[in-house]
């Protein structure tokens, strides 16, 4: 009887932590509120019209580019960008490296809410997401497809980051006990997120492998599972180069100096590891040039394009990383990651829209309630991070403020 | 450490490895009689019956064959028309192809599709499920013909293309376009048997057709094939595709998922235990609590 009312009475205070804990925190009026509210609301409505009047009364799909920005963008590109947890994970839980550990929750987190939100905008952009739940249930199962194996590994994948981030959950809402044995199961987390995401980062290529006749041949390889695996580890890199520079730009005060400093120490190593990832890479795509005779085909508007992005935003970049990374000089780092992420956008935008059905004209063109809408969900998503990294100890680690909060 | 990470680990993995086990169960496609139409391109005179048959059948778009003057521009098969005529200048003249699903042999429709709405019925014709598709266009992705077509206007969309009037065939009867041709353009029958036709017709009047029936090896073989008077790309064929049945482009790559999910965990597990040995842990501070905490609980 006693026990009952404790209980009732620690669920209650537990409900009145978490409204608290729901309430906005510091001021109202930022630049980044004032640019996302009215884009997510008119992305809200946009939205609205899109589930009642059907994909076609907003977005500039065709019977021949049935893929767009939302597919694209959003859950090509997006999925490539989120490839830092796992690289990550990788190197501080595998390889043991402890420099790197300050950033890994950081990291995780915004890898899994990237995936919940871009695996969000695949369901927005399914015609029927109300069935959503086949491919998980019952007699559904299409296990020749390409696009089967990524619906689990997504679903799977963002189970196994959520346990990986959950100890720092568990700290938000000092959980000791469960702090304790959600860390325990890290490793085991880890290794199953890596594997999965080796499979989906190059599953996400695999895709488009039946759209052989469709793909440009200077995009379309045989081997573009391998590629789409390669150019994730760099993309990841590179996405935590430029989130960590703005996240400790953004929110000075959850940093403690000697932190700015470390973090400097890893963004050389992560150079060092995205230049020999890049060059992998460009070696990949220069024996491709020559193997499958590319050359031929460089001499016009698409050829131009394909070098712009192989040479401007892979080869340049990778020099750059590596000139950073021994000259130490952190400017031409942060610009070579910069370059690097607009060289994935470019190759994951083309391999799926661009050079999707290039001899269609007119070519699709998105409409602008489809960049709207793209743009909401990247904003909605920083909401939510935004959230995360002000209530729960996301960059620094545990150690400090969960040993303060006991 | 190591060893209560590496159980959970393999009893996670091992879950998955067994789904993607039947990855590999190939669908078994033995020397069964599929069936299909040949279509003799130099016996069209275009008169769309076929069309009007088509659309009277499914409930679409029924078109005026007399004012709508269709046939002057070419159209594709839409959400509202399984099939199409279109009229072709050929070095022989006007040309008329009916064009629709082909009816893939090893469609990548169907090896595309995440819940097996697409499928391959035993005797032939590939047709959907709107009771398992979620709508993801990955078909429309795959099929190099581009022959699902996505209702874009619709709440709730369906994707449409030909069936081969599955539902006739299961009462006996011919499919509709095949019934309403009034010059046997349309022949339908076992594949086989139409092949067999077609070969026939070439050895024939070798004169009056191109040595090459398209549909016999294109992507595999399609249920549809085609005999013609000039070369194929004259009359609005891919000739491009190649005979590699589409399915086979993504197979080796899923043959290669479960290797990964076996090897990649046990790869890194030994890395894990050369970089640091499972005495250190996995990071200084935080290993050492658990471990504390560990002890205490037993
Ligand atoms: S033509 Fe396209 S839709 Fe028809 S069976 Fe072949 S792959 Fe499927
Ligand atoms: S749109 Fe429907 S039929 Fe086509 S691949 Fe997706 S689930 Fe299958």
């Amino acid at each position: 009887m006693n026990k009952g009312i404790v209980v009732i009475g620690s669920f209650g205070q537990f409900f009145r932590f978490l409204i608290q804990e729901m309430k906005p925190r510091g001021p109202w009026l930022t630049t980044f509120n004032v640019i996302s509210i009215p884009v997510i609301l008119t992305g809200l409505v946009i939205l609205y019209f899109r589930f009642v009047y059907g994909l076609g009364s907003v977005t500039n799909l065709t019977q021949e580019t049935p893929w767009g920005l939302w597919k694209g963008f959003n859950v090509v590109v997006g999925v490539a960008l989120a490839g830092g947890a796992y690289v990550i994970t990788f190197v501080v839980y595998v390889m043991r490296m402890e420099k790197y550990h300050s950033i890994v929750r950081a990291t995780v987190l915004s890898g899994l809410l990237a995936y919940t939100f871009y695996a969000g905008t695949l369901l927005l952009e399914l015609g029927r997401p109300w069935f959503a739940l086949n491919p998980y249930i019952g007699n559904s199962f299409g296990f020749s497809s390409v696009l089967f194996l990524i619906c689990w590994h997504f679903l799977l994948y963002m189970v196994a980051e959520f346990i990986e981030f959950s100890p720092a959950i568990a700290e938000w809402l000092h959980w000791e006990k469960a702090r304790k044995i959600l860390k325990s199961l890290t490793l085991g987390t880890v290794i199953l997120g890596i594997t999965l995401s080796i499979l989906h980062q190059s599953g996400l290529g695999a895709l488009f492998l039946m759209a052989k006749s469709k793909i440009h041949p200077l995009w379309y390889s045989e081997f573009i599972p391998i590629l789409f695996f390669v150019s994730s580890i760099y993309a990841g890199l590179a996405m935590i180069i430029v989130e960590g520079t703005l996240s400790r730009r953004v929110f000075k005060h959850l940093f403690t100096p000697d932190h700015r400093h470390s973090f400097n120490d890893i963004i050389f190593g992560l150079s060092k590891g995205a230049a020999i990832t890049m060059f992998v890479y460009y070696f990949l795509k220069a024996l491709l040039f020559i193997h499958d005779k590319q050359w031929t085909m460089i001499n016009d508007g698409w050829g131009y394009w394909y070098l712009l992005e192989v040479l401007g935003f892979v080869l340049v970049p990778g020099f750059m990383f590596a000139f950073g990374f021994r000259n130490r000089s952190l400017n031409i780092i942060k610009t070579a990651s910069v370059l690097a992420l607009i060289g994935i956008v470019l190759n994951r935008l083309n391999i799926s829209v661009i050079a999707f059905n290039w001899y269609v004209v007119p070519h699709y063109f998105p409409t602008w309630q489809e960049f709207v809408v793209a743009l909401t969900v990247i904003f909605a998503e920083i909401w939510v991070l935004r959230w995360f990294v002000t209530r729960m100890p996301v960059f620094t680690s545990g150690h400090g403020t969960q040993r303060a909060g006991n | 450490m190591d060893r209560r990470g590496f159980l959970k680990t393999s009893i996670v993995v091992g879950g998955c490895a067994f789904a993607s086990n039947k990855l590999n169960a190939q669908e078994t496609r033995d020397s069964e009689e599929f069936v299909g139409v040949l279509v003799d391109t130099t016996r069209c005179i275009g008169c769309r019956a076929c069309e009007v048959a088509c659309g009277e059948e499914h409930d679409l778009l029924v078109p005026d064959v007399i004012n709508d003057g269709a046939l002057e521009k070419h159209r594709k098969t839409s959400d509202k028309q399984w099939m199409v005529v279109n009229k072709h200048a050929t070095e022989k003249g006007d040309v008329f192809v009916k064009t629709q699903c082909m009816h893939c042999y090893q469609a990548a429709c169907t090896a595309a599709c995440p819940t097996a709405a697409m499928n391959k019925t035993k005797n032939g014709p590939v047709i959907w499920n709107g009771s398992k598709c979620i709508g993801c266009r990955y078909c429309m992705i795959s099929c190099p013909f581009e022959m699902p077509k996505f209702e874009y206007h619709e709440w709730n969309p369906k994707l449409q293309k030909c069936t081969m009037c599955y539902e006739r065939l299961e009462e006996g009867q011919k499919p509709a376009c095949v019934n309403a041709c009034p010059t046997d353009t349309l022949m339908f029958g076992t594949r086989l048997k139409n092949l067999e036709i077609a070969r026939h017709r070439i050895y024939s009047h070798p004169d009056q057709y191109v040595h090459h029936i398209y549909g016999e090896h294109e992507v595999g073989g399609t249920g549809y094939i085609y005999l013609s008077a000039v070369s194929f790309d004259q009359i609005g064929f891919r000739t491009d595709l190649g005979t590699t049945p589409y399915p086979e482009y993504t197979k080796e790559f899923l043959y290669g998922v479960p290797m990964v999910l076996f090897g990649v965990p046990a790869f890194l597990l030994g890395l894990n235990a050369l970089a640091g040995g499972s005495e250190q842990g996995i990071d200084g501070e935080i290993e050492s609590d658990t471990g504390k905490g560990g002890a205490s609980d037993e």
